[in-house]
């Protein structure tokens, strides 16, 4: 399963909730992409989850926040085509609203 | 393979009418189909065409516009989540003795059972929300 | 008609926002389409299964009778995760209806099972 998550993690809880319920891909978007910043406190739980899961971000909120030289090891960053062939490559997805 | 879209969030506030806007041109460019976009909850608010950003802003209600005419996509409107926030075509003017419409082009209102048959026909469907 | 599982995503605690009532209004037509239906209930969203919910001071319908509509559709794969509960200081003697209490990763094993997942 495909698990998009548009929130930061700094605000809810969508992050925990896709890591607990789980497995497949995690595609960070919008507002969720500020999980992926090197050095932030989601970087830990992203590396303790990625034997579990693998980890996508979408380059266009990437560089629309000023991230774009904070992306942590290994993140896939994606444009808008790679987000519709992650949605066509897994099964179902969630969006964790 | 065959995509739907449910947007759950109005233009501007949120930036999820954006990011479904992007992700179904990308449907698009990579060959795919959309089956439905069905616009719920407060999404229902980008079907109103009396919306008028500034100049130098994005026109998020043409933008779905000109895309649901210039690809033929199935753009439709929740009739209940519509009543509820006054988004009104020329039906529901009539039935319930309103005196405008502001539905704009390109976009139909219908029943919950329209995101339903969605859910049935298409192979993907992607919620984007709040 | 073609049947696929639909699994609905409860996550929002209802009467703060309309989520929770409006995904209700989608079940229901999901069954009545005669679809296989489950919602879970996860995080927030166990609070809309609250028993004892007192509404008319604030206005607005209250969840609790709308949830007997569910067994007149046939809706009756509910599943709430424990985590949730716990975390909140519920238990299933807590909830307005009769629901099967699982654990979050047991719930994610039923949304990998689903066609359709659809979250409010």
């Amino acid at each position: 399963m495909l698990h998009i998550i548009n929130k930061s993690p700094y605000d809810r809880p969508a992050l925990d909730s896709a890591l607990q319920t789980g497995e497949g891909g995690i595609l960070f978007t919008e507002d969720g992409v500020y999980a992926i910043a090197k050095g932030g406190a989601a970087e830990a739980k992203i590396k303790a989850a990625q034997g579990k899961f693998k980890f996508y971000a979408l380059g266009a909120d990437i560089d629309a926040r000023g991230l774009s030289d904070r992306v942590m090891e290994g993140i896939s960053v994606v444009d808008y085509g790679g987000f519709v062939d992650l949605v066509a490559e897994y099964k179902t997805n969630q969006s964790w609203l | 393979m065959k995509f739907a879209i449910l947007i759950n969030e109005g233009p501007y506030t949120h930036q999820a009418s954006d990011t479904a806007f992007h992700f179904a041109k990308a449907v698009l460019a990579r060959g795919h189909e959309i089956f439905r976009v069905f616009f719920y909850h407060d999404g229902v608010n980008n079907a109103t065409r009396l919306t008028t950003p500034p100049q130098d802003d994005r026109n998020i209600v043409d933008r779905w516009s000109k895309l649901a005419t210039g690809s033929e996509l199935d753009m439709v409107v929740c009739v209940a989540a519509a009543q509820r926030r006054g988004i009104v075509d020329d039906g529901e003017m009539k039935r319930n003795g309103k005196d405008a419409t502001n539905l704009a082009p390109g976009f139909r209102i219908s029943g919950l059972g329209q995101l339903v048959e969605a859910g049935i026909q298409a192979d993907r469907i992607v919620v984007f929300g709040d | 008609m073609t049947t696929k599982k639909f699994m609905f995503v409860n996550r929002k605690a209802p009467y703060g926002t309309i989520y929770a009532w409006e995904a209700l209004e989608v079940v229901l037509i999901a069954a009545a389409f005669e679809q296989d239906v489950s919602i879970a209930f996860l995080d927030d969203g166990v609070f809309q299964l609250k028993k004892g919910h007192q509404t008319k001071d604030i206005g607005v319908k209250a969840f609790e009778k709308t949830w007997g509509a569910l067994e007149d559709y046939d809706v009756t794969k509910l599943y709430v995760a424990q985590e949730s509960l716990a975390e909140r200081g519920l238990t299933a003697d807590d909830l307005a209806i009769p629901v099967e209490v699982l654990s979050r990763a047991d719930i994610g094993k039923k949304m990998e099972e689903q066609d359709v997942l659809l979250s409010f």
